[in-house]
């Protein structure tokens, strides 16, 4: 694993991953969100032709993620497929590379907005919502109760800041004390800036962790347009 | 042809009789032969062209179909020309109808043109491949005798010309009794016109020259004023500018970029103490905003126009009897084109000023004048084979109806932009339409074109034609934004923003850019950014008058190699710097005595040390572009080197690379040779390299995908789905990189970029002409020639550092000012 830092949740420490995985030391899991396996193939009934690599790129990174850090459980946080029919879109030897995958962790599929119901043939149980120690697992962020604390997906976050007269724009996670967002982990994911709507109201004094190519970097929210 | 009495009668009724140009026209159009007309503005090129179908068709009677296309760069010209044509039809009575048909006509009149075709019908490019889609097209283009291409100079260097000679293609299966006229500006190579116009393997179309105008009168701007070191714009001569405009009738003020424009724009107006009405021209302001310009140009309402190159086409806007080109015009054919929009009278010469806008430019002002008295042309070959634009038109050729890949290949072939296209491109092309052309067979059961069972391939649906012909055409802009003029209010002592009316666009990256606060000039103003919403920018008026954010993004055109090469003369021989203003050849001079002049043929290398780093600066005079892939591709070799390059700057005339070790000792002590740094081998492995992860790669990438339908432009009013939903393009190219790096589009993303932006092609040809003409001078301190480019570090954006190190140091600042605090 890269240089990383560390990122501390009702007391429990998480590493943020250059994959965009989150690697959870105490239980050995491994956290995983927005996978969007088949997005590529989603518009070919429409006539448009993405390159249909995103599956078996998204796959790779997560297999080297899983080399890197040998998790005992694998726990996806939903809208890890991008449809209800990318089950049947997926090539063999994709389908194959995921149950490999799913096949050396225990594996958990938390549901999303995209796949309420994921398959049942890859491996894994399903679930709608999980416990890790103190921290919820859970596909969309939610309003919190005093002493709750959550991680989630759903929103993909990217951040941006301004270093010398460049504008550098990454995925990243963001956090406060009790709330956690990870970053879009498929290869076809889109990011949405934590600076926009949608984040409004989730985060008290937050950091970002934001994904470069050799290394996660941290900022705190005053550097961040 | 002779020409029909009631002509002869019009002709006469003027005093005018038919020029020879005009006549030899109609001889060839009689024969039924292509031909290109080559003349200058105002010599009756566009009648000349018209003459032989306006004879025909009174011959012939009207409403037997279309007789003649007219294919027009512009919509507004396509306006215009109806307009023009409409009087001489009118005058003699002659029953001919004329139709335009642009991307603004409405349905209605589409259907009814179908239904009644006009005699000529006057449109674009874009239009001509919709026409041939439509299954209804053998019928529409089954009396087609004409084609004629206007301004055909300027269509064939660029992807649009490309799209159009594959449609034509189309027409002459059609129609294949239809002769082709173009019609040109004066252009360095008429032959690849000539072949242009007609089939593979036929003979060059005829060349027809018309009368040449006066020779114009330019002169070069003295200044008074000190020319500055650098910079782009211009604004120490904008007083002598403006007396130019107070002592002409109507003047023309060319520019190279848009945002140059609106800095000469804003500086005019502070100057503007007669409050002369000047105006503003650029391909960003509104539509309308133009169209009101234009309006005004013609009705001679205005004094000043400050454009782009949007205003260089065209064939009348008005009474122009001055152009102004401020800053460098960057070739021969661009200047003579400019220039020739002032005086659409053949006999009297045009009057032009060239304004550069530092030192170097005065010596690419000089290059150019000098070009223009001899008439030197520049223009660039016409652009062949794209691959990316192969793959729309096949899928036009499906919307017309089923096809045989035989029967397209022949007829694609035929067209001299695609005669060297080999059976295996194009059935690569068909597979890529189809299914994407992906070794991962995922699409076949989604393809777009279905095979039939006597061998035609079919359109799958007929919601493909709909999407074609949304998303069809070859100009991709940049992502635009709206900016709308903003209120600000105050409502409870809080801050209300509210949106009025539409200034213009700018492009999405620039937007990305501001923060909220920070001022910019756009559509003649200095703006506040007030933020975004769902319809594009805000931006509120500001008392500023200087903007925080330059907007300055260098020069489109790069310097043409033909005036490079010209500069490098003039810099060799100092007896030819007696015809420069004072301040540049004591500039001159004083790099002769400092440093060295290099002759004619070799390159100048300098290293010096100043402050605690050292630089070495280099001039080759390859444009900008070339010298970034250059500055790209040394620091590389730089750093394998162990020199420890910290960055990079290029200009159009010269680089800059600076470095922690001493590289006059490296040369002197035999570590390192000048020669193998500047090896042509680096434009192998190290380009390839570089390029790959490359943005402007992702640029052009994009660009090449929009073209050939892989990912659909962006619908007005469709904007606004969520950004995190959209796949967005450099995704798509990293992910096709690793799993099919052969793929149809990467590498027609790679040929793009070669030949456009990194300018990979004039770099490869520069490194090999500078083999063993190496003039290596180490100094101990900057020369007179490196102090404009130096000015330009810090004012540049910087190459060579990825966004790891920015990242990382914006972190250890942070740390810093921590630890300070402590």
């Amino acid at each position: 694993m890269s240089r990383s830092h560390r990122i501390t949740l009702s007391g429990l420490d998480f590493i943020p991953d250059l994959s965009g995985a989150l690697f959870v030391p105490e239980f050995k899991a491994l956290l995983v969100a927005d996978l969007h396996l088949e997005k590529g193939t989603s518009l070919a009934r429409r006539g448009v032709h993405l390159p249909p690599y995103d599956t078996r790129e998204s796959l790779l990174q997560l297999q080297a993620a899983v080399e890197a850090t040998k998790p005992r459980r694998l726990i996806f946080l939903g809208d890890s497929f991008h449809d209800g029919d990318a089950r049947e879109r997926i090539d063999t030897s994709d389908l194959a590379l995921l149950r490999a995958i799913t096949a050396r962790a225990e594996t958990v599929w938390i549901t999303g907005n995209h796949d309420p119901e994921p398959p049942e043939d890859v491996g894994g149980i399903i679930i709608a919502e999980m416990a890790l120690g103190p921290v919820t697992l859970r596909h969309q962020p939610k309003l919190l109760r005093e002493d709750e604390a959550e991680i989630s997906g759903h929103l993909h976050p990217a951040a941006a800041i301004h270093a010398r007269g460049h504008r550098i724009r990454c995925r990243c996670f963001i956090a406060d004390h009790r709330r956690l967002i990870m970053p879009a982990f498929g290869s076809y994911t889109g990011a949405l800036s934590v600076r926009s709507e949608a984040f409004e109201g989730l985060f008290g004094d937050f950091h970002v962790w934001m994904i470069g190519d050799k290394a996660v970097h941290c900022f705190p929210a005053s550097q961040v347009r | 042809m002779s020409l029909p009495q009631r002509f002869l009668d019009w002709f006469a009724a003027r005093g005018w009789s038919p020029r020879a140009h005009q006549l030899r026209v109609l001889d060839h159009a009689e024969r039924r032969e292509s031909l290109l007309l080559i003349s200058p503005t105002g010599g009756g090129k566009t009648l000349a062209g018209f003459l032989p179908s306006l004879a025909e068709i009174t011959a012939r009677g009207s409403g037997e179909g279309i007789h003649t296309l007219y294919i027009s760069p512009l919509k507004a010209l396509a306006v215009d020309i109806a307009r023009n044509l409409e009087a001489p039809i009118a005058e003699m009575g002659l029953p001919v109808i004329v139709e335009t048909r642009t991307g603004d006509t409405p349905h209605s009149k589409r259907v009814r043109q179908r239904q009644k075709p006009p005699d000529i019908l006057i449109t674009t490019p874009e239009q001509v491949s919709l026409l041939v889609a439509d299954p209804h097209a053998a019928h529409l283009l089954k009396g087609l005798r004409t084609v004629i291409l206007d301004e055909l100079h300027s269509m064939v260097t660029s992807k649009r010309g490309v799209l159009l000679s594959l449609a034509l293609s189309r027409v002459q299966a059609l129609a294949p009794e239809a002769i082709r006229i173009g019609l040109s500006a004066t252009v360095a190579d008429p032959d690849a016109l000539r072949a242009w116009l007609v089939p593979t393997g036929a003979e060059p179309a005829p060349l027809v020259l018309g009368q040449p105008g006066a020779k114009p009168e330019i002169r070069i701007l003295s200044s008074v004023e000190r020319v500055p070191w650098s910079g782009h714009s211009s604004i120490y001569a904008i007083p002598e500018v403006y007396e130019e405009i107070r002592r002409a009738k109507m003047t023309l003020v060319f520019v190279n970029t848009r945002s140059q424009a609106e800095l000469v724009f804003q500086a005019l107006w502070e100057a503007n103490d007669d409050n002369l009405p000047i105006a503003l021209h650029h391909g960003s302001l509104d539509v309308g905003q133009r169209r009101k310009v234009e309006a005004a140009m013609g009705e001679g309402r205005l004094r000043a126009v400050v454009c782009t190159s949007t205003l260089e086409l065209g064939i009348d806007w008005g009474d122009v009897d001055l152009v102004v080109h401020v800053g460098a015009p960057k070739g021969s054919s661009r200047l003579l084109q400019r220039i020739g929009r002032s005086n659409h009278k053949l006999d009297l010469p045009s009057q032009a000023l060239l304004v550069p806008s530092n030192r170097f430019e005065v010596l690419e002002c000089q290059a150019a004048l000098q070009a223009a008295e001899v008439n030197a042309q520049d223009t660039e070959y016409p652009m062949v084979l794209k691959m990316d634009v192969l793959a729309q038109h096949i899928l036009c050729r499906a919307c017309a109806g089923p096809f045989h890949p035989d029967e397209l290949f022949a007829e694609v072939s035929s067209a001299w932009t695609y005669r060297k296209l080999s059976r295996e491109e194009f059935d690569k092309a068909v597979d890529y339409v189809a299914t994407g052309g992906y070794a991962l067979r995922a699409y076949e059961r989604y393809a777009k074109l279905k095979p039939q069972a006597d061998g035609t391939l079919r359109l799958a649906h007929p919601r493909l034609a709909m999407a074609y012909r949304l998303n069809m055409g070859t100009i991709v802009e940049d992502e635009m934004l709206k900016v709308r003029l903003a209120h600000v209010k105050r409502r409870l002592g809080k801050r209300v923003v509210v949106g009025g009316r539409v200034l213009g666009e700018v492009e999405e990256w620039f937007l990305s850019q501001l923060t909220v606060g920070q001022t910019f000039v756009f559509a003649g103003e200095v703006l506040r950014f007030e933020g975004l919403d769902e319809f594009g920018a805000l931006a509120s008026r500001s008392n500023d008058r200087e903007p925080m954010v330059p907007s300055y993004q260098g020069g489109k055109f790069p310097l043409s190699t033909y005036l490079a090469e010209r500069v490098r003369q003039m810099l060799a021989d100092p007896s030819s710097w007696n015809s420069l203003p004072p301040q540049v050849k004591a500039w001159l001079s004083l790099q002769h005595f400092r440093s060295v002049v290099p002759k004619a043929g070799e390159m100048l290398v300098e290293t010096f040390p100043r402050a605690d780093k050292h630089y070495m600066v280099c001039y080759p005079f390859e444009g900008r572009l070339a010298h970034q892939t250059l500055g790209m591709l040394l620091t590389r070799r730089l750093e394998r080197s162990g020199m420890q390059p910290l960055g990079f700057v290029a200009s159009e005339y010269a680089l800059v690379i600076w470095m922690v070790r001493d590289l006059s000792l490296a040369v002197s002590s035999g570590r390192t040779s000048l020669g193998r740094l500047f090896d042509e081998d680096m434009m192998g492995d190290d380009l390839e390299a570089w390029m790959a992860e490359s943005a402007l790669m992702k640029r052009t990438f994009r660009n090449a995908a929009i073209i050939a339908g892989l990912i659909e432009r962006r619908q007005p009013g469709k904007e606004k789905t969520a950004r995190q939903m959209t796949v967005n393009t450099d995704l798509i190219y990293d992910v096709l990189r690793t799993h099919q790096p052969d793929h149809l589009l990467l590498r027609a993303a790679w040929d793009d970029a070669a030949e456009g932006l990194i300018d990979a092609y004039r770099l490869g040809a520069m490194l090999r002409r500078i083999k063993g003409q190496i003039l290596h001078k180490p100094l101990d301190t900057v020369s007179p020639l490196s102090v404009p480019i130096l000015l330009d570090i810090g004012r540049e954006s910087v190459y060579g550092e990825g966004h790891d190190a920015l990242l990382a140091e914006a972190a250890n600042a942070l740390i810093d000012e921590a630890m300070r605090l402590v």
